[in-house]
Order: C-alpha cells, then sequence, then structure tokens
C-alpha cells in the first residue's frame, strides 16, 4: 500500500482534483499506484538509473568540472494528459509556431507588422538576435524555425499559459524518448492496460522535415554540433543515430566553389541540410564570432546563396527572445486572421516606464528575468530570494530597464512524483516541439515534462537541478 | 565515414588493445619478478618500461625500479599517459564521441568498464590484487571485441576498428619480443638469442609466450622445447596465431582495400609490403639480419603505416 502526500490545497495538482478526488484520466494509473510498495518503486527508480548510466544518457553541466557527467533525475510516476486537452494544446502550440515563422519571414523582409505599427522597430533592430545580415534573404519554403520548443505551464485554476519559445537550438527530446523507453521496460503492464499514445517516431518525422526543407531532390543532411563537451552532445549524437545522419564539428565542414563539404575517408562530400545545435554567434568565424573554433568559416555566405539550408534558419532568435514574446499574441492575429488558443503569461516589459514603475514596487512577488537569457541564469524569483537578493536586482534592474521583463509568480501545476517517503507533489512544466516544413506543422503527442525535484521548488532546469517524467497523452476513459 | 569519425573508432580499438597488451606485458614481468632464480626482482620490471619506452618517464618521477611503484605506474597511474586507466579513460572518450556509430552494446561494454575501473581505482590495486586486475582488463578487452564482432555492421566503422586493433597489436608484439631477447642478451647467449635449456630461458620464454596467448599454440605447432628461435618464428612468420606480425599485417592488408573510396593509396601499399615481406619471410632471413635488426625495421615500418593511415584517412585538418 502506498502513501500518497496530497498536494495543497491552493493550486492545480494534475492527478487529484481539489477535494482529493482523483482525475478521471489518472484513475487506472492511481489504482495501480496503491498496489505498489515504496520498495518496489525504489527498485525500478534505481534500475532506471543504471540504464540511464549504461546507454550514457547523461549531460555536462557549465562551471563544473571539465567533462564531469550527471544524470538528470528521472521521476517514475507520469505526467498524464487527457488526449482532448492534448488536442487543444497541439493546435494552440501549432498555431503559435506557424504565427512566428511568418513573423520571422516579414522581419527579414517587408516588415509588415512594423509599418502596421503592431511591434516597435526598436524592439526588432534594438534585439541581439536580430541578424541584419537575413535582410532580404529567401529561404526555401519561408521557414526560419524548423524546430521549436514551446514551454507550457498552468496556473492555480488550471488554465494553460504559454511561457516561452525556444526557436533557437531546443535542446530534451532526447529525453522525451528516452524517458519513454525506459517506462516501457520497467512498467510494460501499464501500457498494456491502457493506450498511450506513441512518441518514439519523432526523430523520422525530425528527418522527413529536414530532407523537405531543402530544394535539392535527395539532399545530404547533417547534424552539427559544438562537440562532446557540450552539456546536450548526448542528444545531438542520440538524434544523428536515430535518424541515420552524420553527426558533424565545425572542423569536419569546410566551403569551397560556393558549397559545403564534409571531410570523409572517401574524400569530401557535399551537404545540403545542416541541423546545427550552435548558436548563430559561433557559426561562422568570418561573419561573427571571430574567435570560434565551433563553426565553418565561409558559411554564410553559402547560406545566403542558398546552396545550403540551416535549421532552425540564422536570426530566428529575434522570434523567442523575451522581450518579443509579449507581441506573439498580436502576431497570431495579425498574419493567421486568429484569436490566440494558447495564451501568454501577463508581462511587464521594464522598457516601458509605467511598468518599470509597478515592477520595482511589486519585486518580492514578481519573476524577473533577463530578455535573453536562458536556462534558469540570471532571473530573481521575488517570493523565493532574500531582501539582499532583491535588492542587488532592483539595481541591476535600474541600470539596465530594457534588459527585463517581469511577470506574476505563477505557481505552477503539480504532480506527484516518487520521493524516499513515498508519494509528493512538485511543480513541473512541459515542452512540446514543433517541426515545420512548410507542408505541415507536426508534433507528437507528447513532449518533455521537467520537474522542480525539491518541494515547493518551481525551477525545473536541468541545470538547476530539476528532473524529467515521462508525458503520456491518453485516451479518456470511455465511461 | 567522416574523418574523425574514423579516427575516433580506430583509436578507440587501439587504445583498448594498448591496456590489454600492457596487462599482458605486466602479468608476465610480475611473475618472473617472483621466480626464485631471479637475483633481482627490479630487472624483470624494467623490461615493461623498455617495451613501452617510457622508461625515462618513470624514473623523472621515481629513485628506483620498484615492483610494487612500476605496477602502479602502469596501472592505475593518472599521470602516466600510457597507464591503463589513461587508455581506457581515452578509449571510453573517444566511445563516447562516436556513440552513434557503434553499437549499443559495445557502448554499455566500453563505458561500464570505465565506471568500473574508477570503482577500481578508489579501492587502490593491492586491494584488488594485481593478478586479478589484469585478467579483468583482459577480460574486458575481450567482452568489447566480442560485442564488436558480434553486433556491428561490416561496414567501415567495423573496418576502422580493426585496423586500430591490428596496428597497435603489431606494434606490441613486436615490442615485447624485443625486448625479452634483449633481456636475454644481458645474461649472456649466443648472437644476441638465449641458449635455452636453463630453467631461466625456459620460463622467460614460456611467459612470453603466456603473455601472448601463444603457449598452446606452440605446443601444438612444434614438438620440441621452448626456445627462443621456435619462439621468434611463431610470433613473427607464424601464418595461425593471430597476434604474430604476419597475421596482423594480413588483416591490415584485408582491411585497407575495402574501405569504400580510393583514398589510402600509399597505405594501401605499405601494408601489402609488409605483409609480403612477412608472407614470404623465412627464419633464417629474421636471424641473419639480426631480430633486433629485424624488429626494429619493422617498428620502423608499422610506424610509417599508422602515420599513412592518419594523414590519408583520418587527419580532420
Amino acid at each position: 500500500m502506498q502513501s500518497i502526500t496530497p498536494p495543497a490545497v491552493s493550486g492545480f495538482d494534475e492527478m487529484f482534483a481539489r477535494e482529493g478526488a482523483v482525475r478521471p484520466h489518472y484513475s487506472s494509473y492511481h489504482g495501480w499506484l496503491l498496489g505498489q510498495s515504496n520498495e518496489l518503486l525504489h527498485r525500478k527508480r534505481q534500475e532506471a538509473e543504471l540504464l540511464f548510466h549504461r546507454v550514457g544518457i547523461t549531460f555536462n553541466v557549465y562551471g563544473e568540472e571539465s567533462g564531469a557527467e550527471r544524470l538528470i533525475p528521472f521521476d517514475v510516476v507520469p505526467r498524464i494528459i487527457p488526449e482532448q486537452e492534448w488536442r487543444h494544446l497541439e493546435q494552440g502550440t501549432a498555431q503559435r509556431v506557424r504565427a512566428l515563422n511568418q513573423f520571422l519571414d516579414d522581419i527579414y523582409h517587408g516588415q509588415e507588422i512594423i509599418r502596421a505599427g503592431r511591434i516597435p522597430a526598436d524592439q526588432i533592430y534594438g534585439n541581439a538576435h536580430y541578424q541584419p545580415c537575413m535582410q532580404d534573404v529567401d529561404l526555401p519554403n519561408q521557414v526560419y524555425s524548423h524546430v521549436s520548443g514551446v514551454d507550457l505551464i498552468r496556473d492555480g485554476e488550471g488554465t494553460w499559459y504559454v511561457l516561452e519559445d525556444n526557436l533557437r537550438t531546443p535542446s530534451g527530446v532526447s529525453y522525451m524518448i528516452e524517458n519513454r523507453r525506459v517506462m516501457m521496460r520497467l512498467f510494460p503492464e501499464l501500457f498494456a492496460g491502457q493506450s498511450v499514445a506513441p512518441v518514439e517516431h519523432y526523430p523520422s518525422l525530425l528527418l522527413d522535415t529536414l530532407q523537405h526543407s531543402s530544394a535539392v531532390a535527395y539532399p545530404t543532411v547533417v547534424l552539427l554540433t559544438p562537440g562532446r563537451f557540450n552539456s546536450a552532445y548526448f542528444e545531438h549524437a542520440f538524434l544523428a543515430q536515430q535518424m541515420g545522419i552524420e553527426l558533424v564539428e565545425g572542423a569536419d565542414l569546410f566551403v569551397k566553389d560556393g558549397f559545403v563539404y564534409m571531410r570523409t575517408t572517401a574524400g569530401p562530400q557535399r551537404v545540403d541540410v545542416i541541423y546545427r545545435r550552435i548558436d548563430d554567434d559561433f557559426l561562422d568565424p568570418l561573419a561573427f564570432n571571430p574567435d570560434s573554433m565551433l563553426g565553418v568559416p565561409g558559411l554564410l555566405s553559402v547560406y545566403r546563396q542558398g546552396k545550403v539550408v540551416l535549421a532552425n534558419a540564422i536570426g530566428s532568435g529575434v522570434g523567442d527572445d523575451k522581450s518579443i514574446y509579449p507581441y506573439v499574441p498580436e502576431m497570431i492575429r495579425f498574419y493567421l486572421g486568429e484569436e490566440p488558443i494558447l495564451e501568454n503569461v501577463p508581462t511587464r516589459l521594464c522598457r516601458r516606464p509605467e511598468d518599470l514603475q509597478y515592477v520595482l514596487e511589486h519585486l518580492p512577488e514578481l519573476v524577473v528575468k533577463e530578455v535573453h537569457g536562458a536556462g534558469g541564469y540570471g532571473m530573481l524569483v521575488g517570493p523565493a530570494a532574500s531582501r539582499e537578493e532583491i535588492d542587488s536586482f532592483r539595481q541591476r534592474l535600474r541600470a539596465r530597464p530594457d534588459n527585463y521583463i517581469a511577470q506574476p509568480t505563477l505557481s505552477l501545476s503539480t504532480c506527484p512524483i516518487f520521493v524516499e517517503q513515498g508519494i509528493a507533489p512538485r511543480h513541473i512544466d512541459l515542452r512540446p516541439f514543433v517541426l515545420s516544413d512548410g507542408r505541415a506543422t507536426r508534433m507528437v503527442p507528447g513532449g518533455l515534462t521537467r520537474v522542480a525535484m525539491n518541494a515547493g521548488s518551481l525551477v525545473v532546469n536541468s541545470s538547476q537541478g530539476g528532473g524529467t517524467k515521462d508525458t503520456w497523452v491518453v485516451e479518456a476513459p470511455s465511461c | 565515414m567522416l574523418s574523425r569519425t574514423a579516427s575516433d573508432l580506430y583509436w578507440l580499438s587501439r587504445l583498448v588493445e594498448r591496456a590489454e597488451n600492457t596487462a599482458r606485458m605486466l602479468d608476465v614481468a610480475w611473475n618472473l619478478s617472483m621466480m626464485p632464480f631471479v637475483a633481482n626482482p627490479r630487472d624483470e620490471m624494467m623490461a615493461p618500461l623498455m617495451i613501452s619506452g617510457t622508461h625515462e618517464l618513470y624514473m623523472s618521477r621515481h629513485d628506483d625500479v620498484q615492483v610494487r611503484e612500476v605496477l602502479h605506474f602502469f596501472t592505475l597511474d593518472q599521470d602516466n599517459p600510457g597507464s591503463i586507466f589513461n587508455c581506457l579513460r581515452l578509449a571510453r572518450e573517444n566511445g563516447h564521441a562516436v556513440r552513434g556509430k557503434i553499437t549499443a552494446e559495445m557502448w554499455e561494454s566500453i563505458n561500464s568498464t570505465w565506471l568500473e575501473l574508477k570503482e577500481i581505482r578508489r579501492g587502490g590495486l593491492d586491494q584488488y590484487g594485481a593478478s586479478a586486475f589484469f585478467d579483468w582488463v583482459k577480460k574486458r578487452s575481450h567482452l568489447f571485441r566480442g560485442a564488436t564482432y558480434g553486433t556491428i555492421m561490416r561496414n567501415d566503422a567495423f573496418r576502422f576498428l580493426r585496423i586500430g586493433t591490428f596496428i597497435e597489436r603489431a606494434d606490441n608484439t613486436a615490442r615485447i619480443l624485443d625486448v625479452k631477447y634483449q633481456i636475454g642478451t644481458l645474461y649472456g647467449s649466443h648472437h644476441g638469442v638465449p641458449s635455452g635449456g636453463d630453467a631461466m630461458d625456459f620460463y622467460r620464454w614460456h611467459a612470453l609466450l603466456h603473455s601472448v596467448g601463444a603457449y598452446e599454440s606452440y605446443r601444438e605447432l612444434y614438438s620440441e622445447a621452448i626456445n627462443a628461435d621456435r619462439v621468434a618464428e611463431l610470433l613473427v612468420l607464424g601464418a595461425e596465431v593471430p597476434r604474430s606480425l604476419r597475421s596482423c599485417m594480413q588483416m591490415l592488408c584485408e582491411l585497407l582495400p575495402a574501405i569504400e573510396g580510393q583514398t589510402g593509396q600509399t597505405a594501401k601499399r605499405l601494408a601489402a609490403v609488409q605483409f609480403a615481406r612477412l608472407q614470404y619471410g623465412d627464419l633464417e632471413h629474421v636471424l641473419d639480419t639480426g631480430l633486433h635488426d629485424y624488429l626494429t625495421d619493422f617498428l620502423r615500418r608499422i610506424n610509417e603505416l599508422a602515420d599513412t593511415i592518419r594523414e590519408e584517412y583520418l587527419e580532420v585538418v
């Protein structure tokens, strides 16, 4: 018999309704869970860790001794989403990504959204991720963000919000796939009992997307990684292997006579599509950061001639920046003529004097983020911060207000996880992955659920000790 | 195949092979050093330092050749680039870099080897036992080779893995044979070949055969007592002995031309020439040249071949 710590009275829990009743889509799993002993779950978790270690599913942490590898904590309790709810999320995220791709194409061409007065021009030109070199460059299918990760959260009422868009090099999809494999190995009986939508075909969808991003008939696709010391290297190797494409580093590629080639044991081979997991700044030392050892000299000139496809496109970052985020609902209306299906978290831009005033007065209750930040670095979580931390943040805010945005502290929904004493609630979010190739916007049902492993914590980033769990989209019980 | 991938595969298997050979060489030296007729155990422990060319590195950090220190130096010493610890660490790093090109079972084999090795190092060699450790290294190498042989596709990845193995093995067999002969010379024998017959010689050659796993082959092929000339014949020219120089060159001659594409003409030629020298060589010629000179020449040639393979196939820039 399993002991289950109930979720907090306020807030939204994925498994339990407020009165403690089990939500219908969890009823089958909950019944099973009650019958499992602590010892069994403990053993299963150890088994999972062994599997992850064996397969080498580790990640490197920045700032730690070079080469230090850790496992991302894995929880054995799945996060379950009813199929109907998933349809809503799928439509909402796909809508968003369609609008963002049109936005990027517009920004780098006619800039109608600026001329229509929907977004201030300085928000674009002053943006660190806006790449002037991309102006008037025509891309095949007009697709910029081939692979997008959209971070979703739920507030205390259970309402879904988009927390942020990731259009540069969103990572984590390998954990989505490996978590499922491990769960199926550990608990086959659970998958026999109900229909969990599969996610393992993601790599073949991705390969299809990359192949169709090029006008070449049978394009050679490669995955460009910064190398084995990158925190997401495991994922790069995993995806390249699953797609059956070469995993290359900058030094493996070179530019000659207007094309990109890779060095092989049989001589140079032409490359048509590069799924790059390197930031813009490091792609081409001739065009961007001259100190970069990771990139390919001359790549940008080939790219601008349309002789190679980069996924995602150079300059896509202007669409996922936190200062652009507040305008996404407006983009949906402007480009698609639709109302946004998913809501934005209400966001204050500290560059606006009235917003800055409000933020400075309400720091202890707000979450403040750097507009170009990522990975949970450089942010202030008001309710969790000390007086000193808040004061020092206040000074940074005053010094560079346009570098920050602020949002209310949403509680994030909770989902039970297995801890030493049994089952207890922890905060989670969700990152589904969206694939775009101009013909279609596709997703696999599910995504990566990230977990704040410490009680009460709202920080789910793996770089800050967050964990993951498997995400199930299940058909609602027919009763 | 990407040149860098080929290079990582080549070094992955080369380093595993080096770890195995180091364990074999040490095992023999250590066993001999404990023989009652050995006047000074240190003389035997000199052999691994000479074979691997790490004598100077060792002496720069130690005052004297001591059994325990030499064992540590070659097994778990983090500061000796050629220690078993570092070979397996780097092999695993190379494996990590090409994880997508090798099978899950190969990766799990090399990765769990590394994880166990870290544990062993934590406890120290004394706690694990030197003999047990050498056996463990050999077993892990067998396991990796078995996983490779049993699971990977017969494509260029397989070929570069095998090429790394045989380049390293040829080099190691030549070195171990050369040094045993030189040590033999120290004890006074005719034209650099120990006379045979006394207990010391018997155990020395016996041990050498064991170290390369060729004792049973010798027994099967020759009905005469173990003697230096026959051991040399077996390990240089033996067609059926998997660690002989001839076998290594034969494998390289089969592997190199099978690689896709038209590159590597020089490497293929060098390998073919050297294989022909062994295939159509005879013991008289080897002994007339003098075994030490013959092996020195072989080592120069195998290194030239390794350099050429690097230039023609593996170099990234």
